[in-house]
Order: C-alpha cells, then structure tokens, then sequence
C-alpha cells in the first residue's frame, strides 16, 4: 500500500517534474541502449531482417558453432588479444618514462609546450590521423626518404605484415600517450613535498629520489591503470585499424571487431556476426567486473 | 648559499630536453608534413620532395577545395550535425542530470533511475543489434542515425550531475518554500549558474560530433550524406589501397590529388587543433577528479 500513499500524496506532486523531466532520456536509453542489449537475442536465432527480433526463429547455439568453426576466427581472436595487451602495456610504461622525464624539468613555457603537443593527436579521429600515417609512411613519403638516404630499401610498411602491426601498436601508443601522461603527472604532483626535502638532507641524488619517493607516490595511480586496463583486452582498438589495415595484412590485423564488421555489414550474416559481437561482450564484461572489483580492493576506487 | 649542480646532473638535464624536444616533434611534424605538402605544387609533392616546407609554395589545393563538391557537401552535414547534435544533446543531459542531482530524501525513486542510466556504461548490445534497431526506427539514412542514438551520452551526465551538486542548495530551498516548482528552479536558477559547464560540455560534444565518421559510414547509404570525417574515411582508405597494389614509385606519382588529399585531412584536422588547447585543461580536471581521488 506504499505505492499508493506515494502516488497520492503531496510529496509526489512535488516530485512529478522530476519524473516528466526524465522521460526524454528513458526513452532514447530504452530504445537505443537497451534495445540492442535485448536484439542480442538475434545471436540464437536464424535472424530474419524481414522477421525482426520477435518473429526470427530460435537455432540455439548454432550461429556460435558456425563461427568457431570458421578457419580464420583463432587467428583473429589471437590478434585481438596480442595487439590489445601490447598497447595497453606500452600505452602505460611509456606515458609514465615521459611524466617522470617531463617532472625533471623545471616547470615553465618548456614544460607546457611539450604537453600540449603530446596531448594533441589524443583529440584528432583516425580518420584524419589514418590520412596522416598513410602519407608519411608511404614509399614517397618522409620516413621512406630518411631510410633509403640512411642506402637502405624503401620499405612497404602498410602492406607487410610484421611491419604493419609495429605501426597499429605505435601510432596507437603516440595517440594515447598525452592522456596517461597527464594522469601521471597529476599523481606526482600530488606527492607531498617534505619528503624530497628531507630526503634532500639526507643526501639522495634525484635518482635516489625518483627510485624511493616518486615511484612508490605514483604506485595506487600505476596500479589502479593496470587494473582498470584489464577490462579491454579485447579492445584492439577499432576505429584505427579499419582505416590502416587492407586485405593484405588481414593476417596479422583482422581483429574480432573489424571481423564482425565484415561479416555482419558485409555479408549481411547478421546473426553470426552478433554472435561474435556477444563472445567478445561476455569475456570483456567478465573482464571488466573483475578490474572493478580488483580496482575497489587495491585502490578503493570507485566511479560514483 | 652557493649551491653548484653536479657535472652528471647538468649533462641529464641537457640530455633529457633533448629527448622531450624529440618526442615533442613526434607529435607535430607529421601535421606540418601534412600542411606543406598541401601548400606545395602539384608536382613536387607526387613527387615525394615535400618535407616540412612547402615546395612552390601555392594555395592551388584550398582554392580547388571551394569547388570541390564531394568536400562542400560533407562540411555541410558535419556543421549540420554538430549544431543539431549539440543542441539536443545539451538539452537531454541538461533535463536528466537535474532530477539525478537530488538527494534520494528529495527525489524517491532517484536510485532506481541512477541503475537504468549506470548500466547502459558497461553493457551494450554490440554493433550488429544496435545496427538493428537503428534501421528498424527508420533512422537510416537521415541525418537523426548520427544524432538520436547517442544523444544522452551517461558519461558527460554524470559530469553535469557532478556539477550540479556543487550549486549552493539555499537559493533552491528558498524558491521551493516560496512555491516555485522544479522546472522554475532549472529554468531560473539552474540554467544561468551552470552556463559554464555547459558550455563545457557543449565543446566535449561539439568535438566529438566533428570526430565521428563510423556511424556516418554504416548508417548512411549513400556517400553525399556522409559527414566530413566519414568522407574523409573513404578517402584514405581508398588510397591506401592504391598505394598498396601500386608497388613502385613511378606509379605512385601518377596519384595525382596529393595536394588536394592532405589539403582535406589537414581541413579536417584544423578546428580540432584550434580547440583543444581549451579543452585540456577541463580534461584535466575532470579526469582527476576521477581518477586521483583518494
């Protein structure tokens, strides 16, 4: 009978704009976040764009035994992994060599310009950063006429495989780095000052300090990264590689997005690309409540 | 006090703007390339002469571009959906941050409305479904697929959330006692004092509209509704592909357009670049509120 005292009742008067002004939003997240959390039923069934998501029939696990079974689909969960853990591991180790760097210099107009330049490709798309790499990487561009000046062979970088995966996991790396960067100068930042100084009395050299002071300061923030990063091992990041890659280095780069991609909206196999999309969800949530967990526990950070 | 830095600090510190001065380069001279080779001529930039200063120095490129139609009609949808986008986004983050502000004693069922809004952050239905049900709405091929789906962006919510909490409570409670209803507090009281982190919010979205081109491409049928940065997609890649099958440099040069293609990316790239600098230091902030927190 509460509900009815609260419907009735002055308190709900009041709060009546409160609900009205939620509407807008309910509707578009109803509609267009769980809408799709619901289609992914489409995974189970033989989906029917005609038939939608109601009236599609249910084949159970067959869109799954249908994608395990296709010859590439190992490979492209192994580039997905191997291309995922090398960004994430270089995107944190080389932020964190240029914080402690950058912290070396006496803060000023140096300081400032160097991090708002790092910071700047972080803003741009991979559409227009695609367009940049595809240029100086060209066999006419800069980095090309820099190696056969060094009497080397031009090398074709976007069409040879090994080369080409350096050059996702890099230019991912250089996109990234001004944000990590900035985290991690924030956390020396917030390291409290009368430990140099007493450590300056006690002799220790800047080495000594860094080693003992600031990276130990920085270690909740390099621990919290790590573990917050976990959740996106499967997140080799889509956007970049389907502007870069070509079916040249499918090989070495066709990950599992840019596979359900070709699959769902190229082939227009809606039902086994969703499938996929749902494999990697489940492990990626999977991954994801564990980081949380494990970031609560280590560093209790939480995000409300 | 005299204090003499030590020989090994001195030759560190030299070595260190050194290598920071080079990481900076990294950073900025690929877009010089870009900016020169399209302030170049023609020839010397198929050519593959152009490195960072432009060789026969013209504005050939950008005044080209004016007639270019493919260019023209792409910046249109891009500022069409950046002013559009802007807007309605503003307006449902504005409208639903406001009653999740509230303490749970003010607003009953705030926590509930919190859940459905927190979990659409860490499940999705993935791209296929969500593909789905844009095309089953009707949106497809109108200019509301970039728009609509993702209007209430959760995250940038909980930032105006978060600054709506930091509002003195007391002008509120007073207009409420004087029988003032919720929407004259958002509208009278709210609305002025949160102009800046509107606007805020606002250059986050505006950005991130500019920068969008995936929806563009897999919602819109036909390339003359596609937004500057999805033409801009399609245009790498088609290149690149030329490039790739093309493999020797004579063949290369008959590209012709390079001054023309990195005039465009260079387009694309330039309000981003013009901004940013604001937008650090929000980011910042925002980002170590975050994530530092203790």
């Amino acid at each position: 009978m509460i509900k009815h005292s609260y419907l009735g009742s002055k308190k709900a008067k009041v709060e009546l704009p409160l609900h009205l002004m939620l509407i807008p939003g309910v509707i578009v997240t109803l509609i267009y976040a769980y809408g799709p959390i619901f289609g992914i039923v489409m995974a189970f069934q033989k989906f029917q764009p005609a038939s939608g998501f109601f009236h599609s029939k249910f084949v159970g696990w067959r869109n799954f035994e249908y994608i395990f079974n296709l010859p590439d689909f190992t490979q492209v969960i192994w580039n997905t992994f191997f291309i995922a853990v090398m960004k994430i591991s270089l995107g944190l180790a080389i932020p964190l060599l240029l914080a402690l760097l950058l912290n070396e210099i006496v803060r000023g107009w140096f300081q400032r310009i160097v991090q708002t330049s790092i910071f700047m490709p972080f803003f741009l798309s991979w559409a227009v950063l695609g367009g940049v790499m595809i240029e100086v990487f060209s066999l006419n561009g800069p980095v090309n006429s820099i190696i056969s000046g060094l009497g080397l062979e031009p090398i074709m970088f976007m069409a040879k495989n090994n080369w080409f995966v350096s050059i996702i996991i890099g230019s991912d790396v250089w996109k990234g780095m001004g944000y990590n960067m900035i985290i991690f100068l924030a956390a020396i930042v917030g390291i409290n000052a009368s430990l140099y100084e007493a450590a300056e009395v006690d002799g220790a050299g800047r080495w000594k300090q860094m080693l003992n002071i600031t990276l130990p300061g920085m270690a909740p923030i390099i621990i919290l990264l790590c573990t917050l990063s976990l959740g996106s091992v499967l997140n080799a990041g889509f956007d970049q590689i389907l502007v870069l890659y070509n079916p040249v280095v499918y090989e070495s780069s066709d990950i599992i997005d840019t596979f359900v991609y070709r699959l769902g909206l190229f082939d227009q196999q809606y039902a086994p690309a969703a499938a996929v999309g749902l494999f990697k969800s489940v492990i990626s949530v999977a991954m994801v409540s564990i980081s949380y967990y494990l970031a609560y526990r280590f560093s209790k950070y939480r995000i409300f | 006090m005299f204090y003499r830095v030590p020989l090994s600090r001195r030759i560190f510190t030299i070595g260190n703007v050194f290598f920071l001065t080079f990481i900076t380069f990294l950073c900025i001279v690929p877009f010089i390339h870009l900016l020169a080779v399209s302030l170049s001529s023609n020839v010397a930039a198929s050519a593959g002469e152009v490195k960072l200063l432009p060789i026969g120095f013209t504005f050939e490129a950008y005044h080209f571009l004016g007639q270019k139609v493919e260019f023209i009609r792409s910046l249109g949808v891009s500022l069409q959906r950046v002013v559009l986008g802007t807007i309605i986004s503003m307006f449902f983050i504005f409208i639903t941050a406001y009653p999740l502000s509230k303490a749970n004693s003010q607003f009953r069922f705030r926590t509930w409305y919190v859940w459905f809004f927190a979990i659409t952050m860490f499940f999705g239905g993935g791209l296929i479904p969500t593909y789905i049900v844009v095309k089953e709405t009707m949106l497809m091929n109108t200019i509301w697929a970039l728009i609509i789906p993702g209007a209430l962006n959760v995250w940038n919510m909980i930032m105006m959330l978060n600054f709506f909490r930091g509002i003195p409570k007391e002008m509120e409670e007073a207009a409420l006692i004087d029988g003032a209803g919720h929407w004259t507090v958002l509208w009278k009281i709210y609305l002025p004092v949160s102009l800046p982190s509107i606007a805020t919010i606002g250059l986050f979205t505006i950005v991130w509209h500019w920068n969008s081109w995936f929806d563009g491409i897999i919602y819109m049928n036909s390339p003359d509704k596609y937004p500057l940065q999805s033409y801009l997609f399609t245009l790498v890649t088609s290149i690149n592909l030329k490039m790739i099958t093309s493999d020797d440099i004579s063949t290369l040069q008959n590209l012709s357009e390079k001054t023309l293609r990195t005039a465009q990316i260079f387009l694309g790239a330039l309000p981003i670049m013009l901004v940013y600098p604001f937008l650090q230091k929000y980011f910042v902030k925002g980002m170590t509120v975050g994530s530092v927190k203790e």
